[in-house]
């Protein structure tokens, strides 16, 4: 299993029943294929959709059918489409129980930055902003680290915020950390195979460690 | 049998009411929904330079807008997400292209807003980011949020799946996205469409963009 399907795997139960989600582009989307059985999560998509279905294979593909990562999908009984004005009414006013959302850093008070590069012209935002602030609950699934090993969790982003709010959950391929306003991180979960001391050393946020912590299965 | 239309025009007549230094929505999420022939069209407009373009994206590489861009047409551009065509961020590297950001929503929802009569709104998205950089500030019951204007345009290019002779549009799927938003915030409205049928064959109930709002309609795939 790749590290991106790891991750996706590890934030998939944290999604409940019924709960309307919007999954971001890249490890977010991977999230749907790893739902345990028998959970029904309604997906949106802020292109102007609800009611997602798998990706489809052969003839089934259909060009104006897609996410908003502009891959195929297909469209499950119940669905709907509507415009990009109300998809967003959706996300902005609260309609939507759950994000997931990428990130390039995690502050320790658990906002993000997922937009802009420092010294890279500002060119691309998407619906990150719209998500961080209208969506019910956030939770963040990315990598421990980035490409060049550098922790992403970090003390304060030196990559420009996405959003004064801060998300309510970070998964990675190594620990789960819930986030509240008091003490920021809290680790919840190490993964099967990473050691407290690795992590330690691989996050630069501080972060508190709950009570019961939690092991599971990478 | 294709209906007879009074509002049907081939694609060169329709980019042709695109004038220079004009405002032009175009809708579409990446190429899907796009209106590409109006697009292609536009190519053969010699008037349809320094350009101001409402879209989420610019297309891909010599694709759609890309197409445009790489012709120096577009002045500035206006939409959410630039950076899936790198042509987009060496034109604006070169200083060629000025670029207005903004979140996704904010974007879609201004364009409802300047197709529903309403001069500006008041919104959370962007708050504390750099995208707020000189915007008007305002608490709304203790919440901060951004002051944005509607944003109007001369002509829209929408693409639609079937319009009635009318004038009333259907979408598919999630062709749809901002074309019914685009539809009602321009002065002149084109729908791109792969079919018109008679009037009465849509049903009422199924009409997204009710005729008031389109001037003019164009069949997709046809360049003349």
């Amino acid at each position: 299993m790749s590290v991106a399907e790891t991750i996706a795997r590890r934030v998939a139960p944290q999604l409940a029943d019924g709960e309307v989600a919007n999954l971001g582009i890249g490890i977010p989307t991977l999230v749907a294929d790893h739902l345990p059985p028998g959970r029904a999560v309604v997906l949106q998509t802020e292109n102007g959709m609800l009611g997602v279905g798998p990706t489809p294979t052969g003839a089934a593909v259909d060009p104006n059918l897609v996410n908003a990562g502009k891959l195929p999908v297909s469209e499950l009984a119940g669905a709907s489409y509507f415009s990009s004005s109300a998809s967003f009414a959706m996300i902005r006013g609260g309609h939507v129980d759950v994000a997931v959302l990428g990130a390039l850093q995690v502050d320790e008070r658990g906002r993000i930055a997922n937009w802009s590069v420092p010294g890279r012209p500002i060119l691309g935002v998407g619906g990150a902003m719209d998500l961080l602030v209208g969506a019910r609950r956030v939770i963040v699934a990315t990598t421990h680290l980035t490409k060049a090993g550098e922790p992403k969790l970090v003390r304060a982003c030196s990559f420009p915020l996405s959003a004064e709010r801060r998300v309510d959950l970070v998964v990675t391929e190594h620990a789960t950390f819930a986030v509240d306003d008091v003490d920021g991180l809290t680790l919840i979960e190490l993964a099967d195979g990473t050691s407290f001391e690795w992590l330690c050393e691989h996050t630069a946020a501080d972060f508190a460690v709950a009570r019961a912590l939690r092991r599971a299965g990478a | 049998m294709p209906a007879r239309s009074s509002k049907t025009l081939t694609a060169s007549a329709a980019a042709a009411l695109v004038a220079r230094g004009t405002t032009v929505m175009v809708g579409g999420f990446g190429l899907v929904g796009k209106p590409l022939t109006l697009v292609d069209a536009l190519l053969g407009n010699d008037d349809a330079h320094e350009l101001t373009v409402i879209s989420n994206n610019l297309g891909e590489p010599g694709r759609g807008l890309g197409a445009l861009l790489c012709e120096g047409r577009i002045r500035k551009a206006v939409g959410s997400f630039f950076t899936s065509n790198p042509d987009a961020v060496a034109a604006h590297a070169a200083g060629e292209l000025e670029v207005e950001l903004l979140p996704q929503g904010t974007l879609a929802e201004a364009i409802r807003a300047g197709g529903a009569g309403i001069g500006a709104f008041y919104v959370r998205t962007a708050v504390g980011t750099r995208l707020a950089d000189g915007r008007e500030l305002r608490e709304i019951d203790g919440v901060p949020h951004l002051l944005q204007h509607a944003l109007r345009a001369d002509v829209a290019l929408v693409r639609a799946a079937r319009a009635d002779a009318l004038g009333n549009l259907v979408y598919d799927k999630t062709a749809r996205n901002f074309n019914p938003d685009m539809a009602s915030a321009a002065r002149t409205v084109i729908a791109e469409v792969d079919e018109i049928v008679e009037v009465g064959a849509l049903a009422p109930g199924e009409v997204v963009t009710p005729h008031l709002f389109v001037d003019h309609l164009v069949l997709a795939g046809v360049a003349a």
